[in-house]
């Protein structure tokens, strides 16, 4: 049994983060997208704890508590943004809303 | 005092008294003017109807009200009866001074210059010297204008104030004396200019007041008619008159009459044909016959008696008609120069004497006889001045005036008494009735009939034999001279057998109203008569040696102003007691000659008239229409330059006002298309290529901007990416 080292939470977190950021790309339902963001910040998430552990030290852990305060205010935020464009535009799919450009 | 150093005073009374009553008179003389004489379909207050008709008829509903506004109104308008005719009274006794003080004068000439007028403007004369333009408001009182004023302030001053008698029930009083006292004053600046173009100021001053006064009443068509033909026939002879004086500028570089005077007397006498001189003196001339109603523009007089009666004798006696012979008299100098022209003048005044006078001859209307008599005697005027006997002329004009404005102010005053009849053929016996109006006519007939002692008769036996022994005269001159005063004397006592004696033909109606003039009338009347009775005296003729020199004062008074080298070349040879005693035994007969056939016809055969009427009725009838020239004149000028000249204007109108209209038109359209063209593919092409070309390079980076917020997120992720590699690569 190999033991579970920091590469592999760096790969999992890579593989999050890819995940994450295809998810945000290709995804056109904006809440599938809010949820891709939140695989991406998790994917951060791990990135940090997994060095906090392998370097002893607990900062990385305090930055990811941080993080998931904030992922949890952007969700927050993002919905009632997303609940506001519904209401005006009537559908939550990212490429009909289209207002930002020229 | 000075009255000569104050002439320029001379005007400005009566322009005072105008200004007065044209600005003001409607507060001093509240009319009902206005609702008469605009109200539509009111029945015009025909001369002398007395105005009775509109005017009782407005004022019918209250009679309180009338008799208190009659009150007023008599106040206020003695007010008028005093400062108007007062105006023209202090003017005459300025005048009367200033002549005495001229006549104690050793040289008789008084130039008083007010101020300049017209200054200075350098240009070149016809020789190529420079001349510099400049005319004063000046003021020259010579003899002649002496003559003048006295005629026209003295004989104005009566005929105001006959007026106020004559035009008591008429409406728009203050108007008519506004009118009367502006046409004193400019007739005033005429004969007081001292040179051409203030004189051409009084010139058409006189014509506009004519044109106001014949058309004074102006709700009847034809007066307002007849105003305007006089004006228009004006016109045309005032076209002659500027011609004139703008060559004579031209030539002699000065309009000032001392000034043309002095140089003109440098040049010499133009014989065989017209030269510059002849046609200035011409052009002059032209203007003459229009104010002073020779022919061929004689017209406009006849039919001036559209005005109120008192008009007819100011602008036949004193004023008006008289400033063309002043204006000839005034260019004496210029005239005797010019030989042919001089003889143009002899004939068309002989001319216009004979016409007018068969055409007086069968004239019913008692004011369109004594207008014709005045065309007549203006033709004498115009007769004597062409044989270079000027003094003559402004004799006969002095006396003409006391005899001419006496028949016109007794004609008033017979249309008068006859409530507005004007037709002699209704007429008749009225001696007894009117006997002042009677006795003042005889007088005034027998004047201008040329029995001798009477004012008439020297001066019009003098025009007859300077007609026929000056050098520039001739005995067919002399003839159509003698021919018209036998014509005068006939017409003259055929109105009068017509109008005072023999039975009455008066309608029952106007018989019942007979009534003597006021006293306001028959005063100047009387006083006029006076004038026809010795104002003669001045001029005896030389035949009559027991008189002496100093009878002939109206020769030697006017002497300065004619004498020159020129004038005296002209004037008559020898002297033949007997052949003048001949001509003058000659004009009497045929003077009586014509009243004894007048009263024979009118009086004791009323039916040879008659019969001689219908057994040559185309003569009759060619001398009632006044020879047609009316009609000529209408069928030539008036419907042949208004259709012909229509006609002509019609197509230079299409043509040529319309064809620029249009030429400019097109222009306009055809630059519009091309500034349209230019607009749209030069200006707005520039600034489309502008937009085009930075379209076509904002095009790339349009499209990146979708709008889609995933496709931006690519593009961040991408960069990433790509800096990754970047530094991976590295």
């Amino acid at each position: 049994m190999h033991p579970i080292t920091t590469v592999h939470y760096l790969a999992l977190s890579a593989a999050l983060l890819l995940i994450g950021t295809v998810g945000v790309l290709t995804r056109r339902n904006i809440v599938i997208i809010l949820m891709s963001i939140e695989l991406i910040l998790n994917a951060v998430n791990i990135n940090l704890v997994a060095f906090s552990h392998a370097i002893g030290e607990v900062h990385g852990q305090i930055f990811a508590i941080f993080v998931i305060v904030d992922a949890v205010a952007e969700a927050a935020v993002g919905l009632g943004i997303l609940i506001a464009l519904f209401r005006n535009k009537e559908t939550v799919l990212a490429d009909e809303i289209d207002l930002l450009k020229w | 005092m000075n009255f000569l150093d104050q002439i320029w005073l001379i005007p400005l009374f009566p322009l005072f008294g105008a200004a007065l009553m044209l600005l003001l008179g409607k507060k001093l003389d509240p009319q009902p003017v206005s609702e008469v004489a605009i109200a539509p379909g009111v029945e015009p207050i025909y001369e002398h109807g007395h105005g009775h008709a509109p005017h009782h008829g407005d004022h019918g509903d209250s009679h309180g009200d009338a008799h208190g506004h009659g009150h007023a109104h008599g106040k206020l308008r003695s007010l008028v009866n005093i400062i108007c005719p007062g105006m023209v009274l202090l003017s005459f006794i300025f005048s009367a001074g200033a002549v005495w003080e001229l006549a104690q004068q050793t040289v008789r000439i008084k130039e008083v210059v007010q101020f300049t007028w017209l200054a200075g403007m350098p240009f070149h004369m016809a020789n190529g010297h420079m001349a510099n333009f400049s005319v004063d408001w000046g003021f020259l009182l010579d003899p002649l204008s002496s003559v003048m004023i006295l005629v026209i302030t003295g004989i104005g001053f009566l005929i105001h104030v006959y007026s106020t008698g004559y035009m008591a029930h008429d409406n728009g009083y203050y108007r008519f004396f506004g009118y009367l006292n502006l046409f004193v004053f400019f007739m005033l600046m005429l004969v007081l200019a001292n040179n051409y173009a203030l004189l051409f100021v009084g010139w058409e001053g006189v014509g506009l007041c004519s044109y106001l006064l014949i058309g004074f009443y102006f709700q009847k068509k034809s007066a307002g008619d007849a105003g305007k033909k006089a004006f228009v026939v004006n016109r045309v002879g005032d076209a002659g008159f500027v011609m004139g004086m703008l060559l004579m500028l031209s030539v002699l570089g000065t309009v000032r009459f001392i000034d043309v005077r002095r140089l003109l007397e440098q040049f010499p006498v133009e014989t065989g044909g017209f030269g510059v001189l002849s046609i200035m003196a011409l052009c002059l001339f032209f203007g003459a016959t229009g104010k002073s109603a020779q022919f061929p523009l004689y017209v406009w007089l006849p039919d001036a008696m559209e005005g109120p009666t008192p008009v007819s004798a100011l602008i036949h006696a004193a004023t008006m008609v008289t400033a063309g012979v002043y204006m000839v008299a005034r260019s004496a100098g210029l005239f005797q120069l010019t030989p042919a022209t001089c003889t143009v003048v002899a004939s068309v005044g002989a001319f216009t004497a004979i016409l007018a006078a068969t055409i007086a001859l069968v004239q019913n209307d008692i004011k369109r006889v004594l207008a014709y008599s005045t065309v007549s005697q203006l033709g004498y005027m115009f007769l004597a001045l062409g044989v270079g006997a000027y003094w003559v002329a402004i004799f006969h004009l002095f006396t003409h005036a006391f005899f001419k404005a006496l028949l016109f102010l007794d004609s008033g005053s017979v249309i008068h008494a006859m409530s507005g009849e004007q037709d002699m053929r209704r007429m008749g016996g009225l001696k007894d009735k009117i006997p002042i109006t009677y006795w003042t006519m005889f007088i005034g007939s027998v004047a201008i009939s040329g029995i001798p002692g009477l004012a008439g008769f020297f001066s019009k036996d003098e025009i007859l034999w300077q007609a026929y022994s000056s050098k520039s005269g001739s005995q067919l001159l002399w003839f159509v001279g003698l021919a018209t005063a036998g014509l005068t004397a006939f017409y003259m006592w055929r109105l009068m057998n017509l109008t005072f004696y023999g039975k009455s033909r008066v309608s029952a109606e106007a018989a019942a109203h007979i009534h003597e003039s006021p006293a306001s009338m028959t005063v100047p009347l009387m006083l006029l008569a006076v004038g026809s009775l010795f104002g003669g005296w001045l001029g005896v003729p030389k035949l009559w040696t027991f008189f002496g020199e100093s009878w002939r004062g109206f020769e030697h008074w006017l002497e300065p102003v004619f004498t020159s080298a020129a004038i005296e070349a002209v004037k008559e040879g020898e002297h033949s007691a007997s052949i003048e005693a001949v001509l003058m035994v000659l004009s009497i007969s045929v003077a009586i000659i014509g009243i004894v056939v007048a009263r024979y016809f009118y009086h004791h055969k009323p039916e040879i008239p008659d019969s001689i009427e219908k057994a040559v009725k185309p003569l009759y009838g060619l001398l009632y229409h006044k020879w047609y020239v009316d009609e000529i004149y209408e069928f030539l000028f008036v419907d042949g330059l208004c259709k012909g000249g229509g006609l002509l204007l019609g197509s230079f109108d299409r043509n040529v006002v319309d064809g620029g209209v249009n030429g400019a038109g097109l222009l306009t359209r055809l630059a519009g298309i091309v500034s349209m063209w230019w607009d749209r593919w030069i200006v707005d092409g520039a600034v489309r290529f502008t937009a085009f070309f930075v379209k076509m390079l904002s095009y790339p980076v349009c499209i990146l901007q979708s709008g889609r917020v995933q496709t931006y997120a690519f593009f961040v992720v991408a960069g990433v990416v790509v800096m990754f590699a970047y530094y991976a690569a590295r």
